[in-house]
């Protein structure tokens, strides 16, 4: 395989990515581009972040054989990479102490993001507390409802919550105010995104910050047993966790990725947000990508019992993996996704956040076709505390159903 | 036709010395029939040229008025093929040029060529795109200048010199001058800046220069007006529409060009 060097000088992971916003924007875009360059080759920077990482995050997580799992399905070894682990108990925190660092390079005082589980939110309002940065959190009202405990907690920290009720009141509707936002106050502002999508060089950026977990991954898989994993899977909403994890095995062809989107009630059914199952190339959010869309080019609604996954887009870098091959995207639904949140907690002690759920749920699947000299690791994005409320809300409402 | 049709009626109008005003309407919103009457009644008003939006799921440049008057659209089942369709019936009956504001992804999913060669055909001057720096235009501009429908480009105040001067020079029919750092709607005033910066524009550009954004009252677009050709008026216009109130929609415009 040729050596892997995307995204290009314009920000394009083939036909993919792009910046698709107005001109307005443009210079901060440019801006951003250049400090992150700059911060790239400055050792300092990276010694700082390494610092939070470390010191602050709780870094580096473990990759953790998960013996009970692994026995349980009868096929390969199974590790769980801890991401739930990190402080604020979820990846998004890898990506926005960078890009608060930046912030502060570019000498900006004041941070706009989006959110959708609140985990990006959270992980925004928490970084902006530790360095002094002021914080608004866009946040679709219906995703509010799910995840009141979590706009409590970014008001704890210290940022400003708005709810967006335009659209479906979720996440597409936050990341449009976030937009709108940044347009409006592009001067002292930076925005914060929360996944590997929006113009370039979000998708880059993201990407390279989150790749902590792949390196890790790689490095602690040597360690533990000589050779890099048979297969890593990862849930996709924007995209992150599982591009962080994937980008550094991206020419390790040998090692199967897969990224697991949300299925929802079903891809055949019109409540899913599975993009690259259901989905066609059109232009959202800055960037060229497999959107659910309809023949005249309206964004669709996502659908997905996940907060974090119920998005209508996907990284660009997703589209350009997809359509090569190199990474396979299947989906799980809500309720293959709530049975695997329970197991885990069953077997292993460790309750997953409902989008890493869907990895889980994938894995079970795969792992039945795997033999017990294979490993598969997967992404444990996040812990499911968030979720406990939501899903026995859930499980009643299905009991009460079938009684 | 096209881009040839919209530069020389701005020009004859601008050689007259009275400023141009450009609305801005929602195409569908107020229903599909709405369209031709609303185009037919801002020439009457006299109005330059109309700017007719497409709605899009996602306006990430507009501010609420503009949002919901797109998401009424859409609720009248609104799409890029049937506005084509509708101007294209009253292509004969109408003087004043036709330009489409549209986001990327429907043009995207009609298909840039089809596209272009459907505003021909309709009777569609000019184009724009609010999602569309430079940076992405190659594509769609060589549709658009095949089949001789006018590229507008947006100037930001954001925009460094090198970048203005290039949008300057590239841009045709006319310049559309973003006229404040945000999104599309009511300002009570726009800062010192614009006022050079539309004068640096109208400089720099071959055709001439209109600021847009934030733009509801005679005062304020006489004002701009002052620094360069004309003015955009949006938000204000959607909003009289869709409260029934011609009236001011005739008055706005009146008072704005007869001074
Ligand atoms: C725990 C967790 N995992 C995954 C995601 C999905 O985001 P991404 O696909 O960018 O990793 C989220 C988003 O909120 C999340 O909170």
């Amino acid at each position: 395989m040729q050596s892997y060097t995307f995204p290009d000088k314009l920000g394009k992971y083939g036909e993919f990515g792009g910046r698709y916003v107005p001109e307005l924007l443009m210079p901060a875009v440019l801006e951003l581009e250049e400090a992150y360059e700059a911060a790239r080759k400055d050792p300092s920077f990276e010694a700082e972040l390494n610092n939070y990482l470390t010191e602050y995050i709780g870094r580096t997580t473990p990759l953790y054989e998960a013996e009970q799992l692994s026995k349980h399905l009868g096929g390969p070894k199974i590790y769980l990479k801890r991401e739930d682990l990190n402080h604020t108990g979820a990846h998004k925190i890898n990506n926005t102490i960078g890009q608060a660092l930046l912030t502060l390079r570019m000498g900006k005082k004041k941070v706009v993001a989006e959110t959708g589980a609140g985990q990006h939110g959270v992980a925004t309002a928490t970084v902006c507390s530790l360095l002094g940065l002021e914080c608004i959190v866009f946040m679709g009202e219906e995703d509010i409802r799910r995840q009141k405990l979590n706009v409590f907690r970014m008001e704890l920290l210290g940022a400003k919550v708005v709810g967006v009720s335009q659209g479906s009141g979720t996440l597409k509707d936050a990341v449009n105010e976030a937009l709108r936002y940044w347009v409006n106050h592009v001067d002292d502002t930076h925005y914060i995104i929360g996944s590997v999508v929006g113009p370039h060089p979000f998708p880059r950026i993201v990407r390279d910050f989150q790749s902590v977990i792949g390196s890790e991954t790689r490095q602690q898989s040597l360690e533990k047993q000589g050779k890099l994993p048979d297969a890593i899977v990862a849930c996709v909403g924007g995209g992150s966790n599982a591009m962080g994890m994937f980008y550094p095995f991206v020419e390790d062809t040998e090692v199967a990725l897969y990224g697991v989107e949300a299925a929802g009630k079903g891809v055949d059914t019109n409540e899913h947000a599975a993009t690259l199952t259901g989905g066609s190339p059109g232009m959202l959010h800055g960037t060229f990508t497999y959107l659910l869309q309809d023949e005249d080019g309206q964004i669709q609604e996502a659908a997905s019992i996940s907060a974090g996954l119920d998005y209508p887009g996907i990284g660009p870098e997703h589209s350009y993996l997809h359509d090569t091959g190199r990474v396979a995207y299947p989906s799980i639904t809500d309720e293959e996704a709530l049975e695997a949140f329970q197991l885990l907690a069953k077997l292993e002690g460790i309750i997953p956040a409902l989008e890493s759920a869907h990895a889980v749920a994938y894995a079970c699947k795969l792992a039945k076709e795997m033999s017990p000299e294979q490993s598969l690791v997967i992404c444990l994005s996040g812990r499911g505390d968030k979720d406990v409320e939501q899903v026995k809300a859930k499980l009643e409402e299905d009991s009460n159903g079938k009684a | 036709m096209g881009k040839h049709k919209l530069e020389s009626t701005l020009e004859k109008i601008k050689s007259t010395g009275k400023p141009l005003f450009i609305p801005y309407m929602m195409a569908g919103d107020g229903g599909i029939d709405q369209i031709n009457e609303r185009i037919h009644f801002l020439e009457e008003s006299g109005a330059s040229a109309i700017e007719l939006g497409i709605p899009f799921s996602d306006p990430v440049a507009d501010g609420p008025v503009i949002q919901d008057a797109g998401q009424r659209a859409l609720a009248n089942g609104t799409t890029l093929k049937i506005v084509l369709e509708e101007v294209r019936k009253q292509k004969d009956s109408r003087n004043i040029p036709i330009i489409l504001m549209t986001y990327i992804n429907p043009i995207w999913n009609y298909g840039y060529e089809q596209f272009a060669k459907d505003c021909d055909a309709a009777g569609v001057d000019g184009i724009i795109i609010p999602d569309i720096p430079m940076e992405e235009e190659v594509e769609i501009a060589a549709q658009l200048s095949a089949s001789g429908i006018a590229f507008i480009r947006l100037a930001a105040m954001t925009s460094p010199d090198e970048r203005l001067e290039k949008i300057a020079q590239t841009s045709e029919g006319f310049l559309y001058a973003v006229s404040v750092n945000g999104t599309t709607g009511e300002r009570a005033q726009h800062e010192e800046r614009t006022l050079s910066y539309l004068k640096k524009l109208t400089k720099q550009s071959k055709v001439p220069v209109l600021a847009g954004f934030g733009i509801s009252n005679p005062e304020q677009a006489k004002s701009l007006a002052a620094y360069c050709d004309g003015v955009i008026v949006g938000s204000k216009i959607v909003d009289f529409f869709h409260q029934g109130n011609r009236g001011e929609i005739e008055k706005l415009i009146g008072d704005t060009i007869h001074s």
